[in-house]
């Protein structure tokens, strides 16, 4: 069974607290906080004032730049505010607060649920649907999709690989979407193939799902859905990063940065992403929910929820219960979620879920002192010495930080998460390799001004 | 109860593995060898090993406590790894006060010194047992306490090496069961190799050293056999690897983490050279054995080898 | 006999060659520095602290001798004076710069700033800044583990573990400006040094609303403008909901320090203005401020 080439490591994947919870649709909210950043990129303007009725689905934040998508409103109702909200971590950043009243839709919105897999569409027409529906990565990276799909002239996409993975520990949100929205997701991945012109799609799914890969597989040829396949792979994390993924699925390896995965002819999208291109170019519908797992060991109850953005997430926590005493909340799973200090803060759309870790769990353990068992560097996927950058980092050493591929680093935490010191290895590196960008960039900077 | 929110950056769940047990899989591994040394060479094995982690312990202990005026860190059981090993390169008929300086000098000077576990550049039960050796040669190499029919109280190493036996009369199911003289870990391979096992097994060791170590002596023994031809094919490999401290120093000593490389190739060289320098020092050296030599040079070179190999770069071939 | 004459020999025509060699190696990589800057450097305090600009003392010098105009370079450790001295000795113009120390400005302590959450990561603040907050609910405020202290080569800044908050001592601080480039929220300032270690500063960077900052903490700026108003040499200025004092303009009144409802402008070595009759209720709570203010000096 494939695999990706290095690193990489075991963690318990505790996916059985939610993977049978089917999806719910989540009660809507009654205000909801919708920030005008959910991507990477340049942050949205917003084009609603206080005191604006606005429709479900309807535009209020207007994409700035290529990089950057559109934001619309998950419910109907009333502006109330558009100003700086905490988001989980804490950081202000510009919302618009609507005061729910109903659930009107835009009307070009086709809320019916039969399937509709025709598709005649030009690839730059569907590009410009899933740009202006704001779709990005749902997978947790938030990269806009339209950039994505809008493949250079120079280059040829070869293969459109979608992320079934989920090696996250803990979340389910696209396990229940393969077993439940399979229809969905086939039908957008025709839609992708179609977008970027190619006729192979290969779907990536971890070997613990083996229902999920039988029921698409199942339905693929029920349907007739050709030159999409399913491929198992072995379970192993961090499978679901991007290169990993293209490594696993075509033996390709991504150049190191700049290059990008389409250097190697693949696209890679998520399989909540597939379900969001599905929805905007079929049913002209925007990107206003998806499904989030809420999840942790002694939650009184886990779900799977249909949930629209915008929902402030202490709802979604009190619905699951939150167990007293120590508690880490975050956002995503265990291995790259983002821990959140501030529940008023509203779902976005890169959240797959929301991970509740609780005693002993919630807390790292004591640091000890580097013993050099070299663990972190045969756990490294990007093949790196999170030792050394750790420590350079920590000494503030960016030019040797830099000569060391501290650039190359995807966040992925398999070097802390091996430490038997207990060493905050990921800590640090993410300073280092936030400064080297930051001089690359500065460097190039310069370097165009010449 | 009082609830507390808790932040940190990711990744939020670890592996679970600590320093701790890792080193407590070290002493597991080489009970069995203990077992060995201690049926063949008799109770005395288990007071000087007693004594060598006693004080390796107090040591760490004294100096973190006083000289460091810090952290004790004696609970990582890093202490107890090093008192088992310098006590299993010792002679079991040794005096008890050269133990007790062997562990001085193997955690004051081969350890704490450099910063404590994990900076130390040379292995510091192999610091411990060089000293001595240089120090008390005698006392180092009087085998008297052992094997009662043994030939002359000395080891097969340095008999073969005297000329006073050849090598197709050695009994090699003694080297295997450890019916032998010698140290009081390098004898019984078996019970070594179980040991060694039993680390790979529990991933604590890869098995680059060992097998590069122990093939590389086994390659170089074949080649000099060559011109001898005949049972000497089969003999001299076999005896190298099972004789003296090979087993023990491939398996354990040259796999100690801080001063082996931190990569698979790298590794491998480092192996490679081990194995080199041992047989080069046992076939034509003054001294009969040469492992722990051997180890001490190529922990010298191994932050070159860290500089030189580097692992594979995601993306790039090479 | 023989033997000691060819050892002594051998060994001095071998001596003799390799001085030789020597010489001409020498010479062919000889380098030509200007010797002023040797001396110049030895007039610097060596702390190579990297507050001027460049890697290190020796840096400093070679662009001091080198260049014709000097008035850009300044060692803010040696000071004025020093600098005068090196620039007579080059026979330059030196600039003129009034002292410096840096000023933590941030006064939200324990007790002021209640923590809302438990952080558990290494402990750096630049590892902090790099995904949240804080553990206060103020996005401004000092996260206090101290990457500002160990960046001062001077041992003048301390963390007071019963405020959580970084002290400056004004006579270690050189203003080299290190600190300056360690906080991640910018806390640091180099501000004009008044004699007897006097200083008037707004302990507060956050910008935010004032009833934000007030439920974040209770020792911020608050924006209300009323220290700009009772301002009679225009020194202060609001901007984002955030005053600041102009040193250079600044006469040291302090006729703002007791406008400020939140405490947020902070004297030091200084006593408060006796309050105005009509707010003797709040005079209790002025003089608890100045012993405060003692007390941190």
């Amino acid at each position: 069974m494939r695999t990706f080439p290095i690193g990489g490591i075991h963690p318990s994947d505790n996916k059985e607290w939610s993977k049978d919870k089917a999806i719910e649709t989540l009660e809507l909210p009654s205000e909801v906080y919708i920030p005008m950043i959910q991507h990477i990129g340049a942050p949205s303007t917003p084009i609603v004032k206080k005191g604006d009725k606005v429709l479900t689905g309807q535009l209020i934040g207007q994409s700035v730049g290529f990089v950057s998508a559109n934001i619309h409103a998950s419910v109907s109702g009333t502006v109330t505010s558009v100003d700086a909200y905490p988001n989980g971590q804490g950081q202000r950043r510009i919302m618009v607060v609507i005061k729910r009243e109903g659930d009107e839709w835009v009307e070009s919105i086709d809320r019916s649920t039969e399937l509709k897999r025709e598709c005649t569409l030009t690839s730059e027409q569907i590009i410009a649907k899933v740009k202006d529906a704001g779709i990005v990565g749902l997978g947790g990276a938030q990269f806009p999709t339209h950039v994505k799909l809008s493949v250079p002239n120079d280059q040829k996409a070869e293969v459109l690989i979608i992320n079934g993975v989920e090696c996250e520990p803990y979340l389910t949100s696209d396990y229940r979407n393969m077993i439940e929205r399979a229809e969905l997701i086939l039908t957008g991945v025709e839609i992708l193939m179609r977008a970027i012109n190619v006729n192979r799609a290969v779907i990536g799914v971890e070997n613990n799902k083996p229902d999920a890969i039988a029921h698409l597989r199942d339905i693929i040829a029920k349907n007739n859905y050709r030159g999409i396949e399913v491929m198992p792979l072995k379970v192993r994390y961090p499978q679901g990063g991007e290169k990993q993924l293209i490594a696993a699925v075509t033996g390709r390896q991504v150049p190191p940065p700049p290059a990008l995965p389409i250097s190697v002819g693949a696209v890679v999208c998520n399989i909540s992403t597939a379900i969001a291109v599905y929805e905007a170019v079929q049913k002209n519908k925007p990107l206003i929910e998806r499904v989030v797992t809420i999840t942790g060991k002694e939650l009184k109850s886990t779900h799977n929820y249909l949930a629209r953005f915008g929902t402030p997430v202490h709802e979604l926590f009190e619905l699951a219960g939150i167990p007293e005493g120590d508690v880490k909340l975050l956002n995503g799973g265990p291995m790259m979620g983002r821990a959140i200090v501030d529940v008023s803060a509203p779902l976005i759309k890169g959240c797959s879920g929301l991970t509740v870790l609780s005693g002993k769990e919630a807390a790292r353990g004591k640091e000890l002192q580097c013993i050099k068992c070299a663990k972190c560097v045969e756990a490294c996927p990007m093949g790196l010495e999170p030792y050394l950058l750790s420590k350079l980092a920590k000494l503030q050493k960016w030019d040797m930080a830099e000569a060391h591929n501290t650039a190359d680093c995807i966040e992925c935490g398999c070097c802390s998460y091996t430490c038997p010191s207990y060493l905050p290895l990921l800590d640090y590196i993410r300073i280092g390799k936030q400064t080297v960008m930051t001089n690359i960039r500065a460097r190039a900077a310069a370097a165009n001004k010449k | 109860m009082q609830t507390r929110l808790f932040a940190s950056p990711s990744p939020h769940i670890h592996g679970g593995e600590k320093t701790q047990h890792i080193m407590g899989d070290v002493v597991l591994a080489l009970v069995p060898a203990l077992a060995v040394s201690t049926y063949v060479l008799g109770w005395r094995v288990l007071m000087i090993t007693a004594i060598s982690i006693a004080s390796c312990v107090l040591f760490e202990y004294l100096i973190q406590r006083f000289l460091l005026k810090g952290r004790t860190t004696i609970g990582d059981l890093s202490a107890v790894v090093t008192g088992l090993l310098l006590a299993f390169n010792l002679p079991a008929g040794i005096p008890w006060w050269i133990v007790v300086i062997g562990a001085l000098v193997a955690i004051g000077i081969g350890k704490m010194t450099f910063g404590g576990l994990g900076c130390n550049p040379f292995n510091p039960a192999l610091t411990g047992r060089i000293f001595l050796l240089v120090a008390y040669p005698v006392q180092m190499t009087d085998w008297t306490t052992g094997v009662p029919d043994a030939l002359s109280g000395s080891t097969f190493l340095a008999n073969v090496k005297a000329g006073a036996l050849s090598l197709g009369e050695v009994d090699y199911v003694a080297l295997l069961s450890g019916h032998m003289n010698g140290s009081m870990g390098e004898i019984g391979a078996l019970a070594l190799l179980l040991g060694g096992v039993y680390l790979l097994w529990r991933r604590v060791i890869s098995w680059h050293i060992p097998v590069a170590v122990l093939g590389t002596m086994m390659v170089f023994s074949l080649c000099v056999a060559i011109p001898d031809g005949g049972a000497m094919l089969w003999q001299m490999p076999l005896f190298h690897v099972l004789a003296g401290g090979a087993m023990l120093g491939a398996i354990f000593m040259a796999t100690d983490y801080a001063t082996s490389p931190m990569t698979h190739k790298g590794m491998i060289i480092y192996g490679v050279g081990i194995g080199l320098l041992t047989m080069i020092i046992r076939l034509w050296g003054a001294y009969p054995e040469g492992m722990s030599f051997a180890i001490f040079i190529m922990n010298a070179v191994t932050p070159l080898i860290n500089k030189y190999c580097r692992p594979k770069r995601f993306g790039t071939k090479k | 006999m023989n033997e000691l004459l060819l050892t002594v020999l051998t060994l001095s025509v071998l001596g003799a060659l390799l001085a030789v060699i020597l010489y001409f190696v020498a010479q062919k990589f000889r380098v030509d520095e200007d010797p002023r800057i040797d001396d110049v450097e030895k007039m610097l305090p060596g702390a190579n602290c990297g507050g001027c600009g460049f890697a290190g003392c020796r840096a400093m010098s070679e662009a001091l001798v080198k260049r014709d105009n000097i008035s850009a370079l300044f060692c803010p450790v040696a000071g004025g004076d020093t600098m005068k001295s090196i620039a007579n000795f080059l026979g330059k113009t030196a600039a003129e710069k009034s002292p410096m120390v840096a000023t933590m400005r941030c006064g939200g302590s324990c007790q002021k700033r209640p923590k809302v959450n438990h952080y558990d990561g290494a402990l750096s603040c630049a590892v902090v800044n790099t995904f949240y907050v804080g553990e206060s609910a103020c996005a401004f405020g000092c996260i206090g583990y101290g990457d500002c202290v160990q960046a001062c080569k001077f041992g003048a800044l301390s963390l007071n573990p019963e405020t959580g908050l970084v002290e400056v001592d004004p006579d270690k601080c050189t203003a080299c400006g290190a600190c300056v480039k360690a906080c991640p929220k910018g806390l640091f300032e180099l501000r004009k040094k008044w004699p007897k270690n006097r200083a008037i500063y707004v302990a507060c960077r956050s910008k935010n609303r004032g009833a934000v900052v007030m439920k974040a903490c209770k020792a911020g700026c608050i924006g209300c403008g009323k220290c700009e108003k009772v301002c009679q040499f225009g020194a202060i200025t609001i901007d984002n909901f955030l005053a600041y004092i102009d040193p250079e303009k600044c006469k040291l009144c302090r006729k703002c320090v007791n406008e400020c409802p939140t405490g947020a402008i902070h004297i030091v070595n200084m006593e408060p203005l006796a309050k105005e009759p009509k707010e003797s209720a709040s005079k209790g709570a002025a003089n608890q401020k100045s012993a405060e203010t003692a007390k941190n000096e």
